[in-house]
């Protein structure tokens, strides 16, 4: 079953540029599809529509459909509350929120109406045991959520998603500014959490791409130039473009 | 050319040391004179007069606490009405207003923040004090009501416009993670900005305070400066007198150095003394916020 399937997707910001240009693909569930590509390619806008926080930004024209789980999420009058609970984010640098670790993971569900602590605390434990920071955090949950390592402070964003058991994760750059042992905690945590999730991952560099990949979609200045299994794409990319960035020959 | 540019250092870091020490000087003089014209009075007033509930200096009853209160009384009302009209205009100026709107509101508030208070005082004359007599059916316009609302007006810009300088400072990153686990934008505002924020908030609210407790002209003008001691809650809807009214309209014919004069400079000190806890309040507050986030860098 096909979680995403995005049809000529076109994104124009108020600055008239492209940012998105005729972009269709199918994002399949329990999987880690990855986009990468140079900078201002339009991976973040891509991610910001599938969860419907390219309202907030200034978009001028967006064209196109989106499929979730078969419906329409460009459609106006959706409940983009809802969609957002299904579709969880993590950003490129830890924004924890300025809470408590265990608020920052309830935050969610509190948002949600959820009141019973019972069901709060069980949710907030399970959350942080998925994203392997139980241990580390269990004994000063009510301590501000900057108290700890960007490390664990990016795990602690990801936990927050996982609290609203969502269907997909969404990760613009989420290792971008961790160090490698924090990077490579995430990316095992990621492998082990597709088998529950969809996962879209937008990668800081070519490396993390490669190693995460199940499906991969190259994007350049805004254009969707290549999508295949992350084999066919790492070992034997088509398009000259494709082969041009990842053996690092792009400008 | 490297030792033009050592000397050019040491000349200029020792100009903003000169004015750096000579504002501490300014204050440290000010504080001095206030002090020395002023205490006396403690000896030469007995304490009995002294906080007695009777203003009248002309027949030796030095009685503060009437004025003290009545500060008091239309100070702390001021704040309760500019509190929630100006958070609640910085919440709407940077998380809800489309960009023109913004753009509008900015300079007005801070055109506002800039109108002498005179001017607001003419106005309040001319317009509050005469409705409020019809609309209340009292006999005087002139209350501690009055003078309340006009601070409140008063004191609102400034609130407006730190606030809104705090709120914006907010990392955008932060909304966008609220809106991103599913809160709606009120919960995010409420939830996420307004306390990632709340450093300056609170400056802004301290500011407004002290703007209503400094404030002069205006409420001298509108709030019909009987010494009366506000006792019940409709001494509201009744004329006060404040500390700074006090002050600014008894000087002018008092003889230097008499108990009256003394008084006088007595009540200064206590203004001074009040504006200090404010502020003494106000940096507390935020130095513990500091705090937090200097640990977060370590
Ligand atoms: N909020 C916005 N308002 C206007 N233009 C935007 C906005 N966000 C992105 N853009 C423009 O859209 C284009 C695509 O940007 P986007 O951030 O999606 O690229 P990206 O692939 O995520 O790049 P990076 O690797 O740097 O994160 C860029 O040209 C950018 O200038
Ligand atoms: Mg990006």
């Amino acid at each position: 079953m096909k979680k995403f399937s995005i049809q000529d997707l076109n994104v124009r910001y108020s600055d008239d540029n492209e940012s998105l240009r005729k972009v269709s693909m199918e994002i399949d569930s329990n999987a880690i599809t990855v986009l990468f590509g140079p900078a201002g390619g339009g991976k973040s806008t891509f991610l910001r529509v599938l969860n419907r926080l390219n309202d907030l930004a200034d978009v001028k024209e967006m064209t196109g459909q989106v499929l979730f789980n078969g419906i329409d999420i460009l459609d106006p009058k959706l409940d983009v509350i809802d969609l957002r609970r299904k579709i969880g984010m993590v950003f490129s640098r830890p924004v924890p929120l300025p809470l408590s670790i265990y608020e920052n993971v309830a935050y969610g569900l509190m948002m949600a109406g959820e009141r019973s602590k019972k069901k709060l605390d069980n949710a907030v434990e399970s959350a942080l045991r998925q994203a392997v920071l139980w241990d580390e955090v269990y004994d000063r949950l009510t301590s501000s959520a900057y108290a700890i390592s960007g490390g664990q402070q990016q795990r602690i964003c990801l936990a927050r998603v996982l609290a609203l058991e969502p269907e997909v994760i969404m990760l613009d750059e989420p290792t971008s500014a961790l160090d490698p042992v924090s990077t490579s905690k995430i990316e095992s945590l990621l492998t082990e959490l597709k088998e529950k999730y969809t996962i879209i991952l937008a990668p800081h560099n070519v490396q993390q791409a490669a190693r995460m990949a199940d499906y991969a979609a190259f994007f350049l200045m805004g254009e969707l130039i290549e999508f295949s299994s992350g084999k066919d794409m790492f070992l034997k990319p088509i398009d000259k473009r494709t082969q041009d960035y990842i053996t690092g020959r792009f400008g | 050319m490297r030792q033009e540019k050592r000397k050019s250092d040491i000349i200029i870091s020792s100009v903003i040391k000169v004015c750096g020490y000579s504002s501490i000087l300014f204050v440290g003089l000010i504080l001095i004179f206030l002090l020395r014209e002023g205490l006396p009075a403690l000896k030469d007033v007995a304490f009995s007069t002294l906080f007695s509930v009777r203003w009248y200096p002309i027949e030796g009853y030095f009685g503060i606490l009437p004025l003290i209160l009545g500060t008091l009384l239309v100070t702390i009302s001021a704040t309760l009405i500019a509190l929630p009209f100006g958070i609640g205009t910085a919440l709407y100026m940077s998380e809800v207003a489309p960009r023109w709107i913004k753009e509008v509101l900015k300079p007005v508030v801070e055109i506002l923040a800039g109108i002498p208070s005179v001017v607001l005082g003419f106005i309040g004359i001319l317009v509050l004090v005469p409705f409020f007599r019809k609309f209340l059916d009292l006999p005087t316009g002139l209350t501690a009501f009055t003078g309340a609302i006009l601070l409140g007006l008063i004191s609102i810009p400034t609130i407006v416009s730190v606030a809104e300088d705090a709120l914006n400072n907010v990392p955008p990153a932060y909304r966008q993670a609220g809106l991103a686990l599913g809160a709606t934008r009120w919960q995010t505002i409420w939830g996420v900005t307004l306390p990632a924020a709340k450093t300056g908030v609170l400056t802004a609210v301290m500011l407004g305070i002290g703007r209503s407790l400094g404030e002069t002209m205006a409420v001298m003008m509108v709030t019909g400066n009987a010494p009366v001691l506000p006792t019940q809650i409709y001494a509201l809807f009744r004329p006060v007198r404040t500390m700074t009214a006090t002050i600014a309209s008894e000087m002018g014919e008092v003889a230097t150095g008499s108990q009256h004069y003394q008084v006088l400079f007595l009540i200064g000190i206590l203004l001074f003394v009040f504006s200090l806890v404010i502020n003494i309040v106000a940096s507390a507050v935020s130095t513990r916020q500091r705090k937090r986030s200097e640990r977060v860098l370590s």
